[in-house]
């Protein structure tokens, strides 16, 4: 193919300063700065990058901020419902209704000796009378109950296990421990309940843990792909830098950026669809949390957190584009 | 300042493409490299990019041995050399003047030093006024020109141009070796690959000629 090419301006004569030196220009610090300057223009360029592509970045950016979004929803979740829990762990009774035959002498000294235990923090002995006193008034049968010739309520000994015990075997132990007592008919922990719902939080709290690893992985292998198509898309940029003498890192730096923006925007758009799901769920879960006399306080990210958050979503996608740049920009080489 | 001795170069597909090829460039010296179709002229050219590694025989380049240099250092030994390419490997959305930038920034250059060499080697190639358009807004002889322009912004010691004027009607062809000419005068080495028969007789410069693979004449 023949070029026809006006030529106006003839060579002009070369100044014999204009060639031999092959050395940078300047001293130490003026290379710093470039080197610094270069890294600055790289983070704004590659941001730069992003919106020049609306559609591609909003697509990953959307996977990547869903993705942080569930796992870091179904943290907050977790830590509401664990919050829920700790309200309940300070009534955690255990009542023991003692057999038929043992008289409230007996039972009084067997009460004694449940105090001595150092795991009980509170004993009481209910009689039979006062039973029924209670029962009477709590029932609404008051006159049928009179009718009875004998009062067929137990002696009750409720003791109160030290908060220590809360949440753990211990506690568990104590109350196999009252069962297999002789005087006792049987035993009952008013608040069981309390201990299956925190062993299901605990549950969901290793499984958002679980989530969030997976999900992370997810966030890493994502971004990593996206440098990939980005590093296809840029391949004859990167051959030619690389044949006027660019390095592996002078080329890597501005994918990493990229790779960093994509994280942090995710990270950026997650806290907010989280935020905002969390803000309808709030209402309808501060009309139940009524039930609780208002101990319960709905959570949202704390400062903390949502730094927590921007860095290991900023984290993963780094990583992921490093090494997918590790790997590629070294297998790319001219011709 | 480049040195070939016995340098041989072995694909596993086409075998030797390049043997027992020795030769001396003496600094400021212009050479043509030329030979039939598949002689082995890009590939003496890739060696001394560091492109692809001589099978056996050393190459020294400014009194490196090309062979001993690692390949997180061939960058460095890159920024010696400027390179100028048949399809001028232009970037097509950057400006002229980024595209000669180019190795400037790479090399770590501030921002006022990069705009006046830029300046002056596009003032050099009579492309100054091109600055702000793209590549493929200028003729094929104005590329040729920003490529030569960015491979001497660095003032290398040593130009390797391939097929430089393979594009160009003679017109063209003999201003660019004119600018060769130019360069040389001021102690740059210069090879080029070429097969422009009537170009390299014109010229009273070398000639090395390959032959299936062999050095028949320097
Ligand atoms: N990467 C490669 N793998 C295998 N063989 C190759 C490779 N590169 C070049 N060759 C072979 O080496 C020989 C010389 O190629 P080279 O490109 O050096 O020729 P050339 O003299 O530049 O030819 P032309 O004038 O057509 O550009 C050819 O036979 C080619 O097939
Ligand atoms: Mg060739």
């Amino acid at each position: 193919m023949k070029q026809i090419d006006k030529y106006p301006h003839k060579p002009k004569p070369i100044k014999p300063d204009m060639q031999q030196n092959t050395k940078a220009g300047g001293g130490f610090t003026d290379h710093l700065k470039a080197y610094r300057d270069q890294h600055a223009q790289s983070l704004f360029s590659s941001l730069g990058r992003l919106f020049s592509t609306p559609f591609t970045s909003t697509m990953t950016i959307g996977v990547l901020a869903l993705a942080i979004a569930l796992a870091s929803g179904f943290y907050l979740v977790v830590i509401n419902l664990q919050q829920l829990t700790t309200g309940l762990e300070a009534s955690n009774q255990i009542s023991l209704f003692l057999r038929d035959e043992i008289s409230e002498a007996h039972a009084n000294k067997y009460a004694d000796n449940i105090r001595k235990n150092p795991n009980v923090r509170n004993v009481k002995v209910i009689t039979k009378k006062q039973a029924m006193a209670e029962f009477k008034g709590f029932s609404g049968f008051g006159d049928a109950i009179d009718v009875l010739e004998k009062n067929p309520l137990p002696i009750v000994i409720e003791v109160l296990p030290k908060d220590s015990l809360v949440g753990k075997g211990a506690l568990t132990k104590l109350f196999e421990d009252f069962k297999k007592s002789t005087e006792v008919d049987f035993a009952q922990m008013d608040m069981a309940w309390v201990e299956r719902l925190q062993s299901i939080v605990s549950t969901a709290r290793l499984g958002a843990l679980l989530l969030a690893v997976l999900l992370g992985l997810a966030v890493f292998f994502i971004a990593g792909n996206t440098i990939r198509l980005e590093i296809h898309n840029r391949r004859q940029e990167i051959i030619i830098a690389k044949l006027v003498g660019a390095t592996n890192s002078f080329i890597q730096r501005p994918f990493l950026y990229t790779g960093f923006w994509i994280g942090f925007l995710s990270g950026v758009s997650a806290w907010f669809i989280v935020t905002f799901i969390m803000l309808i769920l709030r209402q309808s879960v501060e009309n139940l949390s009524g039930l609780y006399a208002g101990a319960f306080h709905f959570l949202f990210f704390s400062y903390g957190e949502t730094v927590i958050l921007l860095a290991i979503s900023s984290t993963l996608a780094v990583f992921g584009s490093w090494l997918v740049l590790y790997i590629q920009v070294k297998q790319l080489r001219p011709e | 300042m480049l040195k070939f001795e016995n340098v041989y170069k072995r694909y596993t597909e086409t075998g030797d493409v390049l043997k027992n090829v020795s030769f001396h460039l003496r600094q400021g010296e212009i050479a043509f490299l030329t030979g039939h179709s598949g002689a082995g002229k890009s590939t003496v050219l890739k060696l001394i990019a560091l492109m692809e590694r001589a099978t056996r025989g050393d190459i020294v380049l400014d009194g490196q041995k090309l062979s001993a240099i690692k390949e997180r250092h061939v960058p460095y030994i890159r920024r010696k050399m400027g390179f100028i390419y048949q399809d001028y490997k232009l970037l097509p959305d950057r400006t002229v003047f980024d595209n000669v930038a180019l190795p400037l920034v790479i090399a770590g250059y501030g921002h006022q030093e990069v705009s006046r060499r830029v300046r002056a080697a596009l003032d050099k190639v009579g492309l100054l006024s091109k600055e702000k358009k793209f590549p493929l807004a200028l003729s094929g002889g104005e590329q040729q020109r920003v490529g030569i322009a960015r491979a001497v912004v660095n003032k290398p010691p040593m130009i390797i141009a391939d097929e430089p004027t393979g594009n160009l009607d003679p017109e063209l062809s003999a201003e660019i070796m004119a600018l060769f000419e130019q360069f040389q005068k001021v102690g740059v080495t210069i090879l080029i690959a070429s097969h422009d028969i009537s170009l390299i007789q014109k010229m009273n410069h070398r000639v090395l000629r390959l032959d299936h693979g062999q050095l028949v004449a320097s």
